[in-house]
């Protein structure tokens, strides 16, 4: 497991294209975090952002109340795409943590200080039928890799999130999850 | 339902929205802009099912005028909008303070001057508290810092509005419309014991008829004795009204001072300096009118220098100097046009000057 270096705040960016389901694993995150009686702020990228270009949403989980939802300094990167490597590896905090989806990451991480988790969450979303679920995969992966928040908070958050309107997708985006606690190399 | 399903995670935006619904409020008009865009859209679906009427408004300038007839009938009514959408209310709002009609307004600051940009700022700061529109008048400007306070605030704000029979402005600003934390949903119940409404236009039907106006021409000094009336009311305002928070300012030797999601930032600032021994407090306005003078000459006892921090190039310092009568130096730091503090940042600028 690689735990974030500093856990009295930890600021998470979640960023992939849009369509990847940055805002779903942002709130999913967060209210994990709630259900953990975590103090927690979701922010999602807003206005300017193009179709085919990068989405993000950031969490800031804390002990104490949270300062800033707004983050510049990330402790923790899910990253869903290329272009979102490209962006927040060279802003990210010293020692940071990466969740890196490999199916869609073709290159290695240049900083030394950061760490990486890897899951080919966009192959595994696929293999279990339901491709727009990678963003869960790689949520499962970032639990099991940092330890960060209990499988079964995400679990527990992702029935409440859909039971009442979307009862469907309980159970895929639920396979999801583990799927990725599973299948991620630290 | 598990025990945390009770509190809320809904944005700062749709926290306003049914803080305002569960406060009574039954009209609401608007026009979309970024970042309050979940204000209107909220509301269209809301309050219909509260039993309240929502208008999208052809445009601002409609909204805060349908607002003005909504308010003239007693209901509770809310607009919002943010900084450029603000600007072009500015003549209705006068109107509603002249006619003295309460009402809230909320402002999700973003970037200026001009259509600027759409990150959260503070740059309306004069506007929102120095006037805005034409004449003397005041609005009473509250400042959430959390989501949880927008929750509380806005239900008093229409308390404030009914009571006082002002409009209420909420100064928010794009960080904190556009974020998402956990909100206890306390029920809403009235901070004061609010006056009948005797004064509303209903239908006159068995009563005298009764008339709201900002026209003023006879007899000459007409206007001026409404104004001496508007003069009055505002003074009891500024004499009832103190709100602000304090933080570890007892044995401040610097007081950093902020409002809304600035002041937030900054008390994680203040706890950075407390940790390496500095002896750094926080004055947070939660009413920027009335502005709440008292707090700073009171923390003048320990504290030798005041640092405002804004995102703006400098707007609140200006009440901050009146209220140190010049007692101490007052210094700054910020930007506008939607830069965004951190802790570290306030943090780094608290070394400076607390070294200095």
């Amino acid at each position: 497991m690689i735990k974030p270096i500093n856990d009295n705040e930890i600021k998470i960016i979640i960023a992939g294209f849009g369509g990847q389901g940055v805002v779903l694993a942002g709130n999913v995150i967060a209210k994990a975090a709630m259900l953990e009686d975590k103090n927690v702020t979701l922010m999602v990228s807003y206005g300017a952002e193009m179709r085919g270009g990068t989405a993000n949403s950031t969490v800031v989980i804390s002990h104490t109340e949270v300062a800033s939802p707004y983050v510049e300094i990330p402790d923790i990167a899910v990253i869903l795409n290329r272009p979102s490597l490209d962006r927040f590896e060279p802003v990210m905090a010293t020692g940071g943590i990466l969740v890196l989806n490999t199916s869609l990451v073709n290159r290695s991480v240049k900083r030394s200080d950061l760490k990486a988790a890897a899951i080919e969450a966009t192959d595994i979303a696929r293999q279990l039928g339901a491709i727009r679920s990678a963003n869960m995969v790689a949520l499962g992966a970032l639990a099991e890799a940092t330890g960060l928040l209990k499988p079964d908070s995400l679990i527990q958050t992702v029935r409440d999130m859909f039971e009442e309107k979307k009862p469907q997708f309980v159970e895929i985006n639920i396979r999801a999850l583990r799927a990725g606690m599973e299948a991620v190399h630290v | 339902m598990n025990s945390t399903t009770e509190k809320l995670f809904i944005k700062g935006n749709e926290v306003m929205c049914e803080a305002a619904v569960r406060a009574g409020c039954g009209f609401f008009a608007g026009y979309p802009i970024t970042p309050q865009n979940e204000v209107p859209e909220y509301m269209s679906w809301r309050l219909p099912e509260a039993g309240g009427v929502f208008l999208q408004a052809e445009s601002e300038i409609a909204a805060i005028n349908m607002l003005f007839g909504a308010a003239a009938t007693g209901t509770r009514c809310m607009t919002s909008s943010s900084s450029p959408g603000i600007s072009l209310k500015q003549e209705g709002i006068s109107y509603i303070a002249g006619a003295e009609l309460p009402c809230v307004i909320a402002n999700i600051q973003r970037g200026g001057p001009g259509l600027g940009n759409i990150r959260g700022a503070q740059g309306d700061y004069f506007q929102a508290t120095k006037g805005g529109g034409h004449g003397d008048y005041r609005l009473i400007v509250l400042a959430p810092a959390t989501c949880q306070e927008l929750w509380q605030l806005t239900m008093n704000a229409f308390d404030y509005a009914d009571y006082y029979r002002n409009p209420v402005l909420i100064l928010g600003d794009g960080i904190l419309g556009q974020m998402t934390e956990p909100v206890k949903p306390i029920p809403y119940k009235p901070i004061v014991e609010l006056p009948e409404k005797d004064w509303i236009l209903n239908g006159c039907k068995g009563r005298k008829p009764r008339v709201i106006r900002t026209l003023f021409l006879h007899p000459s000094d007409a206007l001026t004795q409404h104004n001496q009336h508007l003069q009055e009311k505002y003074q009891k305002i500024h004499q009832e009204l103190k709100l602000v928070e304090q933080v570890n300012t007892e044995d401040a030797k610097l007081v950093v001072t902020a409002y809304g999601s600035t002041a937030r930032i900054a008390k994680g600032a203040i706890q950075m300096a407390r940790r390496k021994g500095m002896k750094v407090g926080l004055i947070r306005p939660i009413a920027l009118w009335p502005f709440p003078d008292q707090a700073y000459l009171s923390a003048l006892g320990t504290a030798k220098k005041i640092l405002v921090c804004e995102m703006s190039q400098g707007q609140m310092i200006e009440d901050v100097r009146l209220a140190c009568q010049c007692k101490c130096p007052v210094e700054f730091f910020g930007y506008g046009g939607g830069w965004y503090p951190t802790p570290e940042k306030i943090f780094d600028r608290i070394q400076a000057v607390y070294e200095e």
